[in-house]
């Protein structure tokens, strides 16, 4: 972050570019993508008005921490992501929500509140804040946006505690996480049968590789994955080290 | 410095070249590849690599071997069921095709991670000593079986993690099969659940509720991490020992496929 700060703050500006600026800071917050690159952007084009209530300060950025507490941070925010994602699916039901959808959708809603839940119980006073999910890009009037988007969460959730698996240094946290994930490819698995009945999707070879494995994918790509669906940045560079 | 050509070669000697670099960490090959290495160090590396990713611990083989005996028993369990003439309706046929696929994947994989230390197939007795004397006949007792099978796959596996540990690269495999194993247990249970009339069979398991009670005992535990979570978030008991799946111990899960091995 400081070094884009440096580097706008050497290259001087004139007034139209400051305007610029400024336009171009409104739009990304009205977009709801005030993340990183807005920060950046108003760090080099208003230094002097730290207060003004429209300029995110740097509690805009969360860092999930480093060891196992990073993991879990990491692990709490991913739920806190799908517990928002599903109590606002069953808020606004989609057109057409059968009794079954419903059912599934609320079961799966309240596994993921659980797990945010403890997650939050669990880390005390080194949990991160609650984050604020940004699903301006969900329609969640319609059924395939609603599934489709259930989907990539439940998958990406296996891959991130697949991924995040071999990081954890205490066997107690490994187990904990072991006993969420399958949950989670449960999740994934029903939500892709809804999507396409009695199919191959439920374990898809867009999903399994040939080995008859998920995917396990590192934080750093899992967090760049979910970026555009948190307002804040979530920085895990630390994550199990 | 072609890496392909070099790999190429190596698939000339050895056909499973290519397969095993799957199994080698990428990032791993990459870092070291993307190091200053001279063209000539290349091969070196390369089989490093593959060494490395098969190089073990005695507990990571004893884990390979326990896992590779449930595997063997569940691809042949959905080899015989999908043999069987007239009991997979043609409208589930794709879902066990595919578990079976993955079946026979997990074997080759174990196989080949153990190498010479892979234990033989043991002979099977699907019917179970007589219980489930129409395992190959009945389409619902085959459903009920491959849940549980497929339900005691997931506890397993889950009790093996602390073992592999100190294999981080082994302990991701085991991972990454372990989710599909619970991909299978969701779909295998919604199954059983439309043809057993039996509703809150639902995709996770709901307390210690399940068609062969050994396989599910523990699974209504309300205490994670050392803390009784009664009441957490307002949800009910159901809801909170839906939301995490308990595993099993070696012990427990052999005394469970022990009537399967002859």
């Amino acid at each position: 972050m400081n070094q884009h700060t440096n580097t706008k703050n050497t290259s001087g500006k004139g007034e139209e570019e400051i305007t610029s600026v400024v336009n171009r800071r409104l739009f990304l917050r009205s977009a709801g993508l005030a993340t990183s690159l807005g920060t950046i952007v108003i760090a080099a084009g208003c230094n002097d008005d730290d207060d003004d209530p429209m300029i995110p300060g740097t509690g805009d950025t969360v860092d999930l921490g480093s060891g196992d507490i990073g993991v879990l941070n990491y692990a709490y925010a991913l739920e806190q992501l799908e517990a928002a994602f599903y109590t606002q699916v069953i808020q606004t039901p989609y057109a057409g929500m059968t009794d079954a959808e419903k059912a599934i959708l609320t079961d799966i809603r309240d596994h993921e509140i659980v797990h945010r839940d403890f997650f939050k119980a669990a880390l005390g006073d080194k949990a991160i804040k609650g984050l604020t999910p940004n699903f301006s890009g969900i329609d969640f009037s319609k059924k395939d946006a609603v599934l489709g988007a259930a989907k990539l969460f439940e998958d990406t959730g296996v891959a991130a505690y697949n991924g995040a698996g071999k990081l954890i240094k205490d066997a107690k946290y490994l187990l904990l996480a072991g006993k969420i994930v399958s949950v989670e490819a449960r999740h994934a698995a029903v939500i892709r049968d809804l999507i396409k009945p009695k199919s191959t999707d439920f374990a898809g070879d867009d999903i399994i590789d040939m080995n008859g494995m998920d995917k396990a994918v590192a934080p750093a790509d899992i967090l760049a994955a979910v970026k555009g669906y948190v307002k804040e940045t979530v920085t895990g560079a630390n994550v199990g080290k | 410095m072609d890496i392909f050509k070099i790999i190429d070669k190596f698939q000339q000697i050895d056909g499973d070249a290519v397969g095993r670099l799957e199994y080698a960490s990428r990032r791993h090959f990459m870092n070291r590849i993307g190091s200053k290495l001279a063209a000539a160090a290349i091969p070196t590396t390369f089989a490093a690599v593959v060494n490395k990713a098969f190089a073990q611990s005695a507990a990571a083989v004893d884990v390979l071997n326990y896992a590779l005996k449930l595997e063997y028993l569940e691809d042949e369990f959905y080899k015989a069921g999908i043999a069987a003439a007239n009991l997979i309706p043609a409208s589930d046929k794709a879902i066990f095709t595919q578990i079976g696929k993955h079946e026979t994947q997990h074997v080759a994989f174990l196989v080949k991670a153990l190498g010479a230390k892979a234990e033989p197939k043991p002979t099977f007795d699907f019917q179970y000593g007589g219980a489930f004397g129409d395992v190959f006949t009945n389409y619902k007792t085959f459903v009920t079986v491959s849940s549980a099978l497929e339900d005691t796959g997931v506890r397993a596996y889950k009790g093996q993690a602390g073992a592999l540990i100190s294999d981080p690269q082994i302990l991701e495999y085991a991972l990454q099969v372990h989710s599909v194993e619970a991909r299978h247990a969701a779909v295998a249970r919604r199954l059983a659940a439309t043809l057993l009339g039996n509703a809150s069979m639902k995709g996770w398991i709901t307390g210690k509720e399940g068609a062969v009670a050994a396989i599910y005992a523990g699974e209504d535990n309300m205490e994670q991490g050392g803390v009784n979570i009664k009441g957490l978030a307002s949800k009910s008991d159901a809801a909170i020992t839906e939301a995490f799946d308990e595993p099993l111990t070696k012990e427990a899960v052999l005394a469970i496929a022990g009537p399967f091995i002859k």
